[in-house]
């Protein structure tokens, strides 16, 4: 039985690897023909990710060994991500190492040492990079957790499993709080993914970027982890808002059929979610950063309203 | 006689008491001076772990009456878990700070003459241990007129630069006002305990049988929480602390900072929890707003700073803030009858003291290093630095990441618990305060994210990219002692980090005396595995998994992308076809942090002013321009300011009596003389 369920996690992490890439070729593709462009297909990212890997590796003169270790830091705390959250199953082997708090902070984690990459090397885009995106995370964070509070509210638990399983009771169907965290909760996924209107995954104009410049000086394989990370961080962030705001499909008991039925309302559900992102992406200009700090207080704010909402109501 | 830990502790007072009195032996040997100095310090401080280790594991408590004192008012002294868990956090910190003093005092050897530095460094130590041990208010006002003075000495050290004759004058008024408010306080309760005609309520034991008046007590607690949030440097009482703890040597920064701080908020626990014990939810409404206030505030203006120790004082502003939530949570907790999420409260800000301790001393260990080898203190002029030490660049790092509250490090575990503390508050049964409470834990977030930032700035700018100044100076690593100091620390970091559960149920006896309740974090089979505060289904997190997870990842990561060799080319930064990139064209402190200075400028007093000087010709292309930023902090004009304006006014006003003539005296006291005679017929 043990066995069983770390073939779960397993599965997971190795749907997490795999479908990452897939999903933002899904989102590409929308975009394109959304914008009647032809697209480089759904598989393009793989093919990205396998030219980075077999590239060799330039690295400039003073790079220390921060500069080398980020990019495995970054993806060993998204593939320790991917474990936690409840894709497929609630009953995860190490669903209870860490709740919500701990989810955030990995991610935090993650950027943190990206930050500290960008100003190893000693050039200005690095720096500029990783201070605006400090900035943004500390302003997003405090968001994030009270959407995520909002949400344990009303299941009395911060672990995720278990936020599900108060879902599938039935006690907290169609709260108004949870409406409220929802849309917060989407604000801030963009923000923190690196998405349009806070930050253009695209661009390389150095007035405009943010997590591009960070990752600048990387080529070769460390390109690819953090490439890899990135969108893994995408699907995760998907992944996180599904167990928190609409679970249903992700199997409570491990069988095989439960499993697989997660799995293709997950795909169903990822399908929506690129449509949903790519909607917004289109019809959506990128931010001043300075407009950022409104951006981001309404989503604080749309969170509050969420926590009064059920105090008030429910 | 048995020996208990109250005798170890004892000892280890009487050890340092002991080396103060052969100092003049030694002080024309001012190398071996250092050598004993540190090695009898380290020792004692070994002692006093163990006492104090020993006292909370056991659920000890001793008691003593020593036979000095005033007559007919003999001095108490007491080990409780309590105190014995202050104890070991003081002599934790000081263990590995003394190690490191052992390198780095000897640094001024041939510069200037360590002896007074030395004494005082061990009276600190003693005066801390003797705060705690004190069980009666005289020998604990007098215990904390030790440490004061001794720490003012040692502020005073580098006295020639007025700076610090100014930081050490500022903490010293600020310590007596403090001092005074305490002394009060202690006065009021001592009164309600035994009638104001008799002395015998000046023991801690009469206060704690004692039954206060709601009215009488509320103004012991106000006073005591005045006087011990101005020596933990609660906003708005802050200001001496980023004045004073750059100007002390950095090893006695580490201390001050790390547990002196500490001392206050033994006071506040000691005073609210054990000597009153029964008090309305609105005091600790009070402690949890100026712990918000402090924990915000000090780390924006962290974020400010270019000198590395201020930038480091002010985050010991923010952390006493993170402190005081924990317990202005548990006080409240505990008004409404809730013990359970009273001790949980109470355990989460008691493990950030903890934590604080250990990783506040580690990154005042590693500036001092820095300094040590620069001798620069502002940000600005450093860079790259990991290069040249990276002993301390990589412990350094740890210190970062754990203040950062990042997992798997410890400074995460007392966040963590905190937040879990705030998401509970809905229990309450007074709606205003289940609205407002929730709000706090948003200030908390905030406070984590920015303090992130703000070592991303600190490390990024002090160790990474290249050295900003005009001419790097020759660099050395820290020495042996030193590092062993810092290696010790950053250890700690991560042992607290990863296996909370066993530091945890150490001193969950703690909360089982004040409170009298256990949080039991750990349960069930592999219990100490995972910290579950409450129950397993309502939060879990594991510090070791989460360790051994990215751990094992990045090892199976790194291992699968080298199975192929592939070289890696070293080449110069690719400047975009520009002539050539300087190191001024790096981004700095005052860079770094300027979204945030935008964002939250409202909170500051800046003054930022560009000047250009123009090209004769091409008005377009400036020949220099030249950028001055000064942040302050704007508490200082609007309650210091004013408050020492005024007190200029006054003492000008009654200077005006001083006449410097004998008849003008004598008539002032012909003029009392005949007052007095009217008045006391």
């Amino acid at each position: 039985m043990k066995l069983y369920r770390f073939a779960i996690e397993l599965l997971q992490v190795v749907i997490l690897l795999g479908a990452a890439p897939a999903f933002i070729g899904w989102v590409r593709i929308l975009k394109c023909w959304s914008q009647g462009r032809t697209s480089a297909g759904l598989f393009q990212p793989y093919r990205d990710l396998i030219k980075l890997f077999s590239k060799d590796i330039v690295l400039a003169d003073n790079a220390s060994w921060i500069f080398r270790f980020t990019p495995y830091l970054v993806f060993g705390t998204a593939v320790l991500a991917g474990a936690i959250i409840p894709m497929l199953s609630i009953d995860l082997l190490i669903a209870s190492t860490a709740d919500v708090i701990v989810l955030v902070a990995l991610f935090a984690i993650a950027r943190f040492f990206t930050a500290l990459a960008g100003m190893d090397i000693g050039t200005a885009f690095g720096g500029l990079g990783s201070s605006r995106e400090m900035t943004i995370a500390s302003l997003a964070e405090p968001a994030m957790l009270m959407a995520i509070f909002t949400v344990s509210l009303a299941s009395k638990s911060t672990s995720l499993s278990q936020m599900v399983q108060v879902i599938y009771s039935g006690q907290s169907v169609l709260r108004p709080s949870l409406a409220f965290a929802l849309l917060a909760f989407i604000l801030i996924a963009l923000a923190e993914t690196g998405r349009i209107p806070v930050d253009n995954p695209a661009t390389h104009l150095e007035l405009t970027m943010i997590h591009e410049a960070l990752i600048l000086e990387y080529s070769g394989r460390h390109l690819a982890l953090i490439e890899w990370a990135g969108m893994m961080k995408l699907f995760l962030f998907v992944m996180l808002g599904i167990a928190a705001f609409a679970p249903w499909g992700i199997a409570e008991s491990d069988g095989i059929i439960q499993i697989s039925a997660a799995f293709l309302y997950m795909v169903l559900k990822l399908g929506i979610a690129g449509t949903g992102l790519v909607l917004i992406e289109t019809g959506l200009a990128k931010m001043r950063i300075f407009r950022l700090t409104e951006f981001l207080g309404s989503a604080f704010l749309l969170a509050t309203l969420g926590m009064l909402s059920f105090f008030i109501l429910e | 006689m048995f020996l208990t830990p109250l005798d170890l502790v004892s000892s280890s007072v009487l050890l340092l008491l002991m080396f103060v009195l052969i100092v003049p032996l030694l002080k024309n040997k001012q190398r071996l001076l250092i050598e004993t100095c540190f090695m009898l310090a380290s020792i004692a401080s070994l002692l006093g772990v163990a006492g104090g280790v020993w006292a909370v594991g056991g659920g000890i408590t001793n008691k003593i009456i020593l036979v000095i004192g005033l007559p007919d008012l003999p001095f108490h002294m007491r080990m409780d878990p309590l105190a014995g868990f202050f104890i070991t956090v003081i002599c934790l910190l000081s263990f590995f700070v003394s190690l490191y003093s052992a390198g780095y005092i000897k640094g001024y050897l041939g510069r200037r003459n360590v002896t007074s530095l030395v004494v005082f460094y061990c009276l600190f130590l003693a005066g801390m241990l003797l705060v705690v041990l004190a069980d009666d208010a005289l020998f604990f006002l007098v215990a904390w007129e030790i440490m004061a003075a001794a720490s003012y000495f040692l502020v005073m050290f580098e006295n020639e630069h007025i700076e610090n004759r100014r930081a050490a004058f500022l903490y010293l008024i600020v310590a007596h006002i403090g001092a005074l408010a305490i002394l009060l306080s202690f006065g009021v309760m001592a009164g309600l305990a035994s009638g104001f005609e008799d002395f015998s309520g000046y023991t801690f034991d009469a206060m704690r049988q004692a039954h206060f008046p709601v009215e009488g007590a509320t103004a012991a607690f106000l006073l005591a929480f005045f006087g011990f949030a101005a020596k933990a440097g609660v906003v708005p009482l802050h200001v001496w602390l980023p004045e004073a703890h750059p100007a002390a040597p950095s090893n006695v920064s580490a201390l001050m900072s790390g547990v002196m701080l500490k001392t206050a908020i033994y006071g506040i626990v000691r005073v609210s929890f054990d000597l009153i014990r029964v008090f309305p939810w609105w005091w600790g409404a009070i402690v949890l707003i100026f712990g918000l206030i402090s924990a915000v505030m000090g780390v924006l203006y962290a974020l400010m700073q270019h000198d590395l120790k201020r930038l480091l004082a002010y985050h010991s502003v923010e952390n006493i803030g993170i402190i005081l939530i924990g317990i202005g949570l548990a006080m409240i907790f505990i008004s409404f009858n809730m013990p359970l999420l009273s001790a949980l409260a109470l355990i989460a800000g008691l493990y950030h003291t903890m934590n604080h301790a250990v990783f506040k001393g580690l990154l005042f260990m590693g500036a001092g290093a820095v300094l040590h080898a620069t001798n620069e203190r502002n940000m600005e002029e450093m860079g790259g630095l990991i290069h040249r030490m990276p002993w301390t660049a990589a412990l350094f790092l740890i210190g970062c990441v754990s203040i950062s509250a990042l997992p798997p490090f410890n400074g995460f575990v007392s966040e963590w618990l905190t937040f879990q503390a705030f998401l509970l508050s809905p229990a309450l049964p007074s709606p205003l305060l289940k609205l407002l409470i929730p709000l706090g834990a948003a200030l908390l977030a905030l406070t984590g994210a920015l303090a992130a930032a703000c070592f991303v700035k600190a490390f990024g700018v002090t160790f990474l990219g290249h050295w900003r100044g005009s001419h790097m100076p020759r660099v050395h690593e820290a020495d042996w002692p030193m590092r062993s100091g810092m290696i010790l620390a950053a250890l700690t970091c991560l042992l607290l980090g990863i296996l909370p559960t066993f530091f945890i149920d150490w001193m969950d006896i703690i909360p089982q005396q004040l409170i009298g309740t256990k949080i039991g974090a750990s349960s069930g089979t592999y219990g100490w595995l995972w910290l579950t505060p409450v129950a397993q289904e309502r939060a879990s997190y594991s510090g070791i998994i989460v360790f051994g997870g990215i751990l094992l990842i990045v090892a199976a990561a790194y291992l699968v992308l080298h199975v192929r060799p592939k070289t890696i080319h070293r080449a110069p930064i690719w400047d975009c076809g520009f002539a050539k990139l300087t190191q001024k064209m790096q981004y700095n402190a005052a860079s770094f942090s300027m979204p945030i200075r935008r964002i939250f400028g409202f909170l500051f007093n800046i003054k930022e002013s560009v000047k250009l000087t123009p090209q004769a010709v091409y008005k377009a292309f400036p020949k220099r321009l030249n950028y001055s930023l000064r942040v302050r902090d704007r508490f200082w004009g609007w309650i210091y300011k004013p408050v020492v304006d005024c007190s200029f006014w006054v003492s000008r006003r009654v200077g005006k009596l001083q006449q410097g003539r004998i008849q003008a005296y004598l008539i002032y006291s012909f003029i009392t003389i005949i007052v007095l005679l009217v008045f006391s017929r």
